[in-house]
């Protein structure tokens, strides 16, 4: 279980994230819609370790995470896809050397890197090119197999297709499908485009409002305390102090 | 037949829109392949002189020839004398090799400190940052030749001393510019995925913050050369720089200054000369490598 309770995140005196809920199971897929501008990236930071939240806590297979970033041992558990694969690479690696980072920095052997990025439909010649002479599909394909790399338990995907065309969109969604499915990994889906996210997770998607009773697929109006209930897989806002 | 668009108007088609496009980038990249070349081939020639001719030809420092005083350019002195008989060439090469050694150390040294200010005032942020960036401030805020002048007085005049001073002064560029960069770069996607690619600390800066870092460090290196060496220069002209009987083009320019009055006007322009050459060589070459430096860039210019 990739567990989120009560997570609050602000930027200065902005407040971002306000006591949001969410649980991933393994095997699961789960989306997350939501207008832009309403933190879902920013969620999807703290779920891959990336940010310490200002409030709540978060467990991966029922540890509690306490440190973040470089600190967090269990951030390679956790797969981030980036919305933009042009910003997610270093403009002075190749292809291959994308995929390989992880690869090196667990010190696993590299052949791994050339099945990956052949599994995700790069051929041979784009080994070698960098980021600025391959198309943003392309390139995105190479972070879907640097994410996946480590054979992450959980993979956090932050609007991984909003740049892309229908049929890669489609062979995206179609390989990180196959790798759930051969791992038994637990998937978020963040999106804008809820049509995609309920063919995506098979109708099992959840709904961001920003609202204190919330939520999901037009079945909320439930109380605050059980709507951030963790069994429920529901996002909830909690209500201001004042409100 | 239908015609394909690319042949239905020859002026408005994308094959000759591309040609233009072709024809223009490769005038501009013959013309700064020329500049290149040029600048590269002025700067073998002074490194070849100034590394090979002291191996050929000893110069006396203390040599002084009377009977051979003030004579003006000729095939025996192709530089003339000077007004005590030294011929102007081959101390003009042993004074650029003074200027060139000078201006690389103290080039490399500036790089060095401002690198490491930088690069831990961007990493570290917060209080350690701020404290850095007002000391970056204040050496700013004093006119780097007068301090430069203040340090060069509290040694004995030499070589060393033309080195601390310029290096000590000239630190803060590098170290603005290292440090801008590293906070740019730490904020970009492309580290966060590394850090949730499992890579630590140490292999971050290794992979992802030196090698971006390099082609602005290398750069500012490299500009720092040319103004090291007026600097150096500079000093010795005011007689603060190396001691007044060594060759050195500023101490050369300075002895030149009186005979200048008597007409003899190659004994000042000829040093003259050998300080601006080199300068215009190594920003042509800096230009270059500011280009170089940026693979998208680098792609650009291949076409």
């Amino acid at each position: 279980m990739l567990e989120a309770t009560a997570i609050t995140v602000s930027y200065g005196r902005h407040q971002v994230l306000d006591g949001v809920s969410l649980t991933v199971a393994p095997g699961e897929t789960l989306g997350l819609a939501g207008p832009s501008g309403c933190g879902k990236s920013t969620l999807a930071r703290v779920l891959a370790l990336l940010q310490r939240p200002s409030g709540g806590t978060l467990t991966v297979d029922g540890q509690p995470i306490s440190r973040w970033r470089h600190r967090a041992r269990q951030r390679t558990s956790i797969g981030l896809i980036f919305q933009q694969p042009r910003l997610a690479v270093d403009p002075r690696f190749t292809l291959l050397d994308v995929i390989a980072e992880p690869l090196r920095a667990a010190r696993r052997p590299l052949d791994r890197a050339h099945e990956l990025a052949e599994e995700m439909g790069l051929t041979g010649e784009l080994f070698t090119r960098r980021p600025h002479e391959v198309s943003d599909g392309q390139l995105q394909r190479a972070c879907v197999a640097r994410a996946l790399a480590l054979e992450p338990r959980y993979l956090v995907c932050d609007e991984m297709t909003t740049m892309l065309d229908a049929s890669t969109q489609a062979h995206l969604v179609t390989r990180i499908e196959a790798y759930r499915e051969r791992t038994g990994a637990g998937v978020l889906a963040v999106s804008h485009d809820a049509e995609l996210l309920d063919r995506w997770a098979g109708g099992n998607v959840r709904t961001w409002r920003h609202r204190p009773d919330v939520v999901v697929n037009g079945s909320g109006g439930r109380p605050e305390g059980t709507s951030r209930d963790v069994s429920d897989r529901r996002i909830a806002t909690r209500p201001n102090a004042e409100g | 037949m239908a015609t394909t668009p690319r042949q239905a108007t020859p002026d408005s088609s994308p094959r000759t829109w591309r040609r233009a496009r072709l024809i223009e980038t490769g005038r501009v990249a013959r013309r700064s392949a020329r500049r290149r070349s040029l600048a590269l081939a002025t700067l073998a020639i002074l490194v070849l002189a100034v590394v090979l001719v002291p191996l050929l030809v000893r110069l006396d420092q203390q040599l002084v020839d009377l009977r051979a005083a003030g004579l003006p350019p000729s095939l025996a002195h192709p530089f003339g004398t000077d007004e005590v008989g030294r011929d102007v060439l081959l101390r003009s090469i042993y004074g650029l090799r003074v200027s060139l050694l000078v201006g690389l150390v103290a080039a490399v040294v500036s790089a060095t400190i401002g690198g490491l200010v930088g690069l831990a005032a961007g990493a570290a942020g917060g209080p350690l940052d701020r404290l850095l960036m007002r000391v970056v401030d204040g050496v700013n805020s004093m006119p780097h030749l007068l301090l430069g002048i203040f340090i060069v007085a509290l040694f004995a005049p030499s070589a060393i001393a033309v080195i601390v001073s310029v290096g000590v002064t000239h630190w803060t560029t590098a170290a603005r510019i290292v440090r801008s960069e590293v906070l740019s770069l730490r904020g970009r996607p492309f580290i966060d995925a590394a850090v949730s690619g499992g890579s630590s600390r140490l292999r971050i800066v290794r992979r992802h913050f030196l090698p971006n870092l390099a082609p602005h460090l290398l750069l500012a290196t490299v500009l720092m050369v040319p103004h090291a060496i007026w600097h150096e220069t500079a000093l010795s002209f005011l007689g603060l720089g190396l001691p007044a009987h060594l060759a050195s083009l500023g101490n050369m320019i300075n002895d030149g200054q009186r005979s200048l009055l008597a007409g003899d006007w190659w004994s000042s322009l000829f040093p003259g000369l050998l300080i601006l050459t080199p300068t215009l060589a190594i920003h042509a070459l800096a230009q270059h490598l500011r280009d170089r430096a940026n693979p998208r860039r680098r792609s650009e210019l291949a076409l």
